[in-house]
């Protein structure tokens, strides 16, 4: 039991190796994520470039992904992952299926946010001879971007809990090690210790992110 | 300056409504420099009438143009540089919270391509305009609602647009502040030479503001013209709501209605019925209002003690000029069917304004 100077260093390691899948991923998420939403929302009837085709098409698309449970889409996808990163193992190779699970979700948050920008403001802007690539630009991101930071937020934290599920088939990172050493050994301590690391991090993003939307949205 | 010609927009029919006709073959003209009003009740189609004007609205037949360009023929980039030239603003003010005041009046002149020291330049003009100078860095949350609808005037004003669109401008607004924001309008139009067209379904709005205007009812203009004129025409629908008549209900003897004008005071009236006619008259009811900078009321007069000579001298005093007529008691005159407005015949099941779902949006 008193190994810890053994196990700490690598449970270190094991929190590095999480929060750069979960980082990479986020970025990825937010590249696609965004965009996605962005042409999910404008493309809804009635709104800036109705497409009733593309709309049904995005939509499907995103509700195949939210609807899949992760631990199967990581087993889907593990083909996709090999023809990328040429390995199924380890925290890179995770980063794939991570961020084919968060696009849809953080989608559906960016089309929600989207949303809730007042179609007047998108009128005047229109009025004023904007091109519609400008009304994006100018007027629904930026006045979303509280509400969007904040579903970045969200995303964040249940990318976390993705990378941690992911360790179950040897994906690298505090999943993988509270597997591997705390249910494999029975060693509860090791399982606990991985829990608590688990939610300190998220806690700081979590607290991170409210800080920065608040910002956004007083000043 | 603003030119519709039958006009008809017809909003397909939707799965919890069915085809609701807004505009139903209008034709407006507004003449540059002239502040024309367009009032009616709502659903009356008045508020579609202003979003056609900048093709916010296409028009499901007919033709909108404006400063000699005919917005229908243009495609979508000529309808973005157009746009330009037409101003508008609304009844909520939409500015963009994420921009302090000077950045919503920026935002046209970005999008316009003009520089950055130019843009500048010309946010403090237009601040200082409207009398928000030394709000610029407000973010819209910390302005009043007179002072969104300066900053929403001073973003239409931007990009020196020859048309000013006020789609219920003042219906937020507190009376205090409509009067400002009224009186700045006047200002600009004055200034800027612009033309500005004023939807609105406060009367004393147009009363206020207005050189002309059109009355709407059901997508159809039902009376309309310069407001000194349409004043002095004692049947017009349009007149009867901008000066209500007097009720004169409970009131026994003889009612004469005189509509008073600058052209036609009450005073030779007065003079003819009593000291003529030497009968015994006095005002039971009436208003007399303010309108476009001139006098117009309405006076309801008891005469007692005709002997069969108030009629013959009435047609006499209406062959003179004056406008002065006998009133029924009670109701003194039909408001509603005033109107001698020819209307064809129409399909009889097409659903009216109701709920017309695009009107308030």
């Amino acid at each position: 039991m008193n190994d810890w100077s053994r196990i700490a260093p690598q449970l270190l390691d094991a929190t590095g190796e999480t929060l750069y899948m979960v980082g990479v991923a986020t970025a990825l998420t937010v590249l696609l994520g965004v965009p996605l939403g962005v042409l999910l929302t404008i493309t809804a009837p009635g709104a800036l470039a109705p497409h009733p085709l593309v709309n049904r098409v995005l939509g499907l698309v995103v509700n195949l992904g939210r609807s899949l449970p992760f631990i199967i889409l990581l087993v889907l996808v593990a083909p996709v992952t090999r023809g990328i990163v040429g390995t199924t193992i380890g925290s890179t190779a995770t980063i794939v299926p991570l961020t084919i699970g968060a696009v849809p979700f953080l989608a559906r948050l960016v089309e929600t946010s989207l949303r809730e920008v007042a179609h007047g403001k998108v009128e005047a802007t229109l009025a004023m001879g904007a091109r519609r690539r400008d009304v994006v630009r100018t007027v629904l991101l930026p006045e979303a971007l509280p509400s969007l930071v904040a579903g970045v937020t969200v995303t964040v934290v249940a990318l976390i809990s993705y990378s941690a599920m992911a360790g179950a088939i040897g994906g690298g990172g505090l999943g993988d090690f509270a597997i591997r050493y705390g249910y494999q050994q029975f060693r509860t301590d090791i399982t606990l210790a991985t829990v608590v690391l688990l939610l300190v991090v998220v806690q700081l993003l979590q607290w991170a992110g409210d800080r920065w939307a608040r910002r956004l949205a007083t000043s | 300056m603003i030119e519709l010609s039958d006009v008809r927009k017809v909003f397909p029919a939707r799965r919890t409504a069915g085809e609701v006709v807004a505009l139903d073959g209008v034709s407006l003209s507004v003449a540059r420099g002239e502040f024309a009003g367009v009032v009616g009740p709502s659903g009356s189609g008045k508020s579609t009438l202003a979003r056609l004007v900048n093709l916010l609205e296409r028009p499901t037949s007919g033709t909108v143009t404006v400063d000699g360009r005919v917005l229908t023929d243009l495609d979508a980039a000529g309808v973005r540089e157009a746009r330009r030239s037409i101003g508008m603003i609304f009844q909520h003010f939409n500015l963009l919270d994420s921009r302090t005041a000077a950045g919503n009046v920026e935002h046209p002149l970005e999008l316009a391509g003009v520089g950055r020291t130019e843009r500048r330049r010309r946010v403090a003009d237009l601040l200082d305009l409207v009398g928000l100078a030394d709000r610029h860095a407000s973010r819209p949350a910390q302005l009043s609602g007179g002072q969104k609808q300066r900053v929403a005037i001073a973003r239409a004003l931007a990009a020196r647009p020859s048309v000013l669109l006020c789609d219920e401008a003042t219906s937020a607004l507190d009376p205090a502040s409509t009067t400002g924001v009224l009186e700045l309008l006047r200002q600009v139009r004055a200034e800027l030479g612009l033309t500005v067209l004023l939807i609105t379904h406060e009367m004393s709005v147009v009363r206020a503001v207005c050189d002309s205007a059109v009355l709407m009812s059901e997508g159809r203009v039902v009376d309309g013209g310069p407001l000194a004129e349409v004043l002095a025409r004692p049947d017009s629908a349009l007149a009867a709501q901008l000066v209500p008549a007097p009720a004169g209900s409970g009131v026994g003897g003889d009612l004469v209605l005189v509509t008073v004008t600058d052209a036609t005071p009450h005073g030779a009236v007065l003079q003819t019925l009593t000291a003529e006619l030497g009968l015994s008259v006095e005002v039971v009811g009436g208003s007399v209002e303010t309108v476009a900078g001139r006098r117009f009321g309405r006076l309801l007069l008891r005469v007692e003690g005709d002997d069969g000579r108030l009629d013959p001298a009435l047609a006499r005093l209406r062959a003179g000029g004056a406008l002065v007529e006998r009133a029924a008691a009670g109701d003194p005159r039909p408001q509603s069917d005033a109107d001698d407005t020819p209307r064809p015949d129409r399909e009889p099941d097409v659903q009216r304004l109701a709920d017309a779902p695009d009107v308030q949006r």
